[in-house]
């Protein structure tokens, strides 16, 4: 069998412009076009040493943004970054956990979302997923933890154990909102990977809309960072605001 | 499990070993209750440690449990719970001792059976008994500084009022 190799035909450009380019000229005119909105004078090493002209006519110029730019706040970019690459804390406190755990399993799969990586140690973490019930025991450390996570930080309340307590509301266990703030409460006792995921993707969406979620002012929550101690001082204290932060 | 003739047994035996002789005074064993196939003595509480050891040498070696009851409102108040097992014959024994609530002082066996140790300090834990000789009488579940012993009747059943969106401006932060 025999196999022939033929170029393909030039591609049809916009209506209004009747000029046939070859694809080498082409390429050179876009990275005019390119040069030209960065701002770089068409003179001196950014001039491309193939441009026979820097004759950009009108059409041209927009056609090139609209193709190859897109427009954004730094606050939309900076967000979307985040929102789709959440690190959560790998911590479970009951048999949520079992199902937290699915969450990263074929099925549900996280990792489709980028929240796969899931982080032994809070500095590393953006994301905690308080997975079961807290006791008042308990509820000092995992404070510590949330403050040792860096900025931004964001919270979710998985089960009813942790959002209302659940069937254990008695002497021993206290809800995730006396002590932290939280973004995302799921319901469910426990909840199903899928509802974990809807939690997370809600996250995400709030992430993606209004990075600030205004939870410090809600919670009047200023000065959740870790507070290391005075030199001197025995141990890290948790207090807020008043003396030096890290992390924020 | 010994059944009804074997479970008097065991009691008159304790009572010989341990009682002082004359019918009024209080002996080792103040009651048996067989029921249902499990058989109960209930015992004084300063002779827990001399009815183990003999109970022990009657082949009762392994305690399987030691646990706590409050009895509200009956008095005395507070119970231990001593389950014995003889792994031989696959024959179970529980002792019981009641202590009331203004003192609840009994001796520890930690010494002989060590896995009271962390038994004896959740029945300390919840029911604020407390075991005379036990090597690091502390809590074990709840805080420190928990005030209370929880699993009293008359403790509160504590909770916290959750925040829902109804109520979310009502409830103190």
């Amino acid at each position: 069998m025999e196999v022939s190799r033929q170029a393909l035909p030039p591609r049809p450009h916009g209506a209004g412009n009747s000029t046939q380019l070859d694809p080498p000229a082409l390429a050179v005119r876009e990275h005019a076009a390119s040069q030209l909105l960065r701002g770089a004078p068409l003179e001196g090493p950014s001039r491309p040493v193939h441009l026979p002209e820097t004759d950009l006519d009108e059409g041209e110029l927009e056609r090139h943004v609209r193709e190859r730019t897109l427009t954004t706040t730094l606050d939309r970019a900076v967000a979307w970054a985040r929102s789709n690459s959440f690190f959560p804390l790998a911590f479970g406190l009951a048999c949520c956990a079992m199902e937290q755990f699915q969450t990263a399993g074929p099925r549900m799969d996280i990792a489709r979302f980028g929240f796969e990586a899931f982080r032994a140690s809070p500095r590393q973490a953006d994301l905690i997923i308080l997975a079961g019930r807290v006791s008042i025991k308990m509820a000092p450390i995992i404070r510590r933890l949330y403050d040792q996570m860096l900025e931004p930080k964001w919270a979710i309340s998985m089960g009813a154990c942790c959002s209302s307590m659940g069937v254990f509301n008695n002497y021993a266990l206290v809800p995730a909102d006396k002590f932290m703030p939280i973004e995302v409460h799921v319901p469910g006792c426990p909840p199903r990977p899928e509802a974990l995921m809807h939690g997370v993707l809600k996250l995400r969406k709030m992430v993606q809309d209004d990075p600030d979620l205004g939870w410090r002012e809600r919670y009047d929550a200023r000065g959740t960072e870790e507070v290391l101690p005075a030199p001197g001082a025995a141990a890290a204290v948790n207090v807020p605001l008043g003396g030096d932060t890290a992390g924020a | 499990m010994p059944d009804a003739a074997e479970l008097e047994l065991i009691a008159h035996e304790l009572r010989g070993a341990l009682g002082r002789g004359d019918a009024d005074a209080a002996t080792p064993v103040a009651e048996t209750v067989h029921f249902r196939g499990r058989a109960t003595l209930t015992v004084e509480a300063a002779q827990i440690r001399a009815v183990l050891g003999l109970l022990r040498e009657r082949g009762y070696r392994f305690m399987a449990s030691l646990h706590g009851v409050d009895y509200h409102p009956a008095e005395p108040r507070l119970g231990v719970l001593y389950e014995l097992l003889d792994m031989e014959r696959v024959d179970r024994i529980t002792v019981r001792l009641r202590v009331p609530c203004d003192a609840p002082e009994v001796d520890s066996v930690t010494g002989e059976w060590p896995t009271a140790n962390h038994q004896e300090r959740e029945v300390y834990d919840m029911f604020g008994v407390r075991f005379r000789g036990h090597p690091e009488l502390r809590r074990i579940l709840m805080p420190e500084d928990y005030e209370g012993h929880p699993q009293r009747r008359d403790f509160p059943l504590g909770g916290e009022p959750v925040s829902f969106t109804f109520n979310e401006g009502e409830l103190p932060r």
